[in-house]
């Protein structure tokens, strides 16, 4: 095994014409938290689905754990996912069940573990996020920031390799912002997992990421270190970082010129 | 029409797992069997009760009021059964299953489930297709015996119509090959007419309110109309082996 949890050479990817990644490179070192930044709609999202496989690179190659994913079947796909953990933009708790029954989910699916077992794995998995007491709650009876923790300890509940984060600040108050951060950050060194975190939240996840990839139109603008980044110069980089609203990232989407829109000057 | 076909055979495909974890499956019949259970028996009961009082008056007119027994029983066992048990399955069990899949979908469920290595297909849907076929033809089966209990109430009970012929003439002419054993098709064919569209329809729907909303509608509409489409060619085939 290579020390790279994930590596990904020339990836190039397009919905039908329309490229949303372009020739991307990038390498998760295993044991990292990993942030991929940019704003709304540059293809995060999408990069996740490749990584694991529900879309397929249009060039390029996608190692994860050691396979190339994009050459994988069905049945492929679903034995490296028995190795990933994702955690979804809004949690996607199964709400016709119990926190409880929600963590035990994967077990009971992949496992033949006796139910007692099960019990304490679970309870183990609800500790680490902090949420033992809410295990007979249903996710409606949670809040925002609860869900995506059970989401994350069952995400965890068969001790994955790597765990995908998919927006997981967003929609959140700064506290549970800031335990969802810590909780990644944790999980990731205690049970030595890497951890890919796509955000576009710079401030929270520069205190808890080892590298950052920055994505600007589906190319990577920069990269480096938090401290690199927080140093960088770049103005696209500058502007993200210090939350500017207009730079190389305009305000304004493109327009005629605001006088002829509003016909004060006659064209 | 051809993606729903598609959708049929994938489902059956996948019907592997829940056969071997029947408690799916028997958790499904719950959901969509026992919950319509009250209102097949109560619709059950007031169809049969008004079959009795048609029923009498027309025989009457020809002086055989004792086949009252029969009327009902045929009726209902043959056509108001499988049909209107059919109807109000697709108004409740199958717009909730339309919705249920329809709100899994669009809060991501389903994507977390197949993230999970758990295929939705195997895992969600084909439990409730099972669920559902099997749920029909019992539902059928009781609306037709509580109809012919409302039939009774009526006939014998309140109008006065002979106790002894009401039941023998109709235990005589109800036949278990040709009306009981084809009430029991119709009532699976509608089954899985009714379930196949309604979870096709979930499954397929964008994954908004607004696009859930309408494919419950769709669920409903669509399996109504093709519950008395079917009942039309499976009525011509049946009198035809007749
Ligand atoms: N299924 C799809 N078909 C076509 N285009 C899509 C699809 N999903 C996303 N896109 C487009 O691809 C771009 C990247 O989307 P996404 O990866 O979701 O961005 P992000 O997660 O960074 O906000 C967007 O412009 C979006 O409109
Ligand atoms: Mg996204």
């Amino acid at each position: 095994m290579n020390d790279y949890s994930v590596n990904i050479e020339s990836l190039s990817f397009a919905y039908d014409k329309r490229a949303v990644l372009k020739n991307i490179h990038l390498k998760a070192r295993r044991g990292q938290v990993i942030a991929i930044m940019g704003s709304s709609g540059c293809g995060k999202t999408t990069l996740l689905k490749i990584i694991s496989g529900a879309l397929r690179p249009t060039e390029g190659a996608v190692h994860v754990e050691g396979v190339d994913v994009g050459r994988l079947d069905q049945a492929g796909i679903y034995a490296l996912r028995r190795r990933l953990g994702m955690l979804f933009q809004f949690g996607a708790l199964f709400t016709d069940m119990t926190v409880y029954d929600n963590v035990a989910f994967p077990m009971r699916e992949h496992t033949d573990l006796p139910e007692d077992m099960i019990r304490d794995l679970v309870l183990l998995k609800l500790q680490a996020v902090g949420l033992r007491g809410a295990q007979h709650l249903t996710p409606a009876e949670l809040s925002g920031g609860m869900a995506r923790r059970v989401a994350l300890a069952r995400s965890i509940a068969l001790d994955p390799k790597l765990m995908l984060y998919d927006e997981p600040f967003a929609g959140l108050d700064p506290i549970a912002l800031g335990v969802i951060g810590d909780l990644i950050r944790r999980l990731t060194d205690t049970l030595g997992l890497t951890s890919l975190v796509v955000t576009h939240d710079v401030q929270e996840s520069l205190k808890i990421v080892d590298y950052v990839y920055f994505i600007s139109e589906g190319v990577i603008v920069a990269q480096g270190t938090p401290d690199e980044i927080r140093a960088s110069t770049l103005p696209y980089v500058h502007q993200f970082v210090h939350g500017e609203a207009d730079g190389p990232m305009a305000f304004h989407y493109p327009a005629p010129a605001y006088d002829l829109d509003l016909g004060v000057q006659h064209a | 029409m051809g993606v729903s076909t598609r959708f049929f055979f994938l489902l059956l495909l996948h019907s592997g797992t829940c056969f071997r974890r029947p408690q799916l499956i028997l958790r499904e019949i719950f959901s969509s069997g026992v919950l319509s259970l009250i209102i097949i028996l109560v619709s059950g009961l007031f169809v049969g009760m008004v079959l009795g009082m048609q029923g009498y008056e027309t025989l009457q007119t020809y002086g055989s009021e004792e086949a009252l027994g029969v009327l009902v029983s045929l009726s209902l066992v043959r056509e108001l059964g499988p049909v209107v048990a059919a109807l109000l399955f697709a108004s409740r069990a199958g717009s909730a299953i339309t919705a249920e899949i329809g709100l899994m979908k669009a809060t991501e469920q389903l994507a977390a489930m197949e993230m999970m290595a758990v295929d939705p297909l195997a895992r969600v849907v084909a439990p409730r297709f099972w669920g559902g076929v099997i749920s029909m033809p019992l539902l059928a089966a009781m609306f037709s015996a509580m109809g012919i209990f409302g039939g009774y109430l009526v006939g014998v009970v309140l109008i006065g119509v002979d106790e002894g012929s009401f039941w023998s003439q109709m235990q005589a002419a109800v036949d278990i090959r040709e009306d009981i054993l084809n009430g029991v098709i119709k009532s699976t064919v509608f089954g899985i007419a009714v379930t196949v569209i309604a979870l096709f329809e979930g499954y397929d729907a964008p994954p908004t309110a607004e696009g859930v909303s309408r494919a419950t509608t769709r669920t409903v509409v669509t399996s109504s109309l093709a519950i008395l489409m079917l009942d039309f060619v499976l009525t011509a085939f049946m009198f035809r082996g007749v």
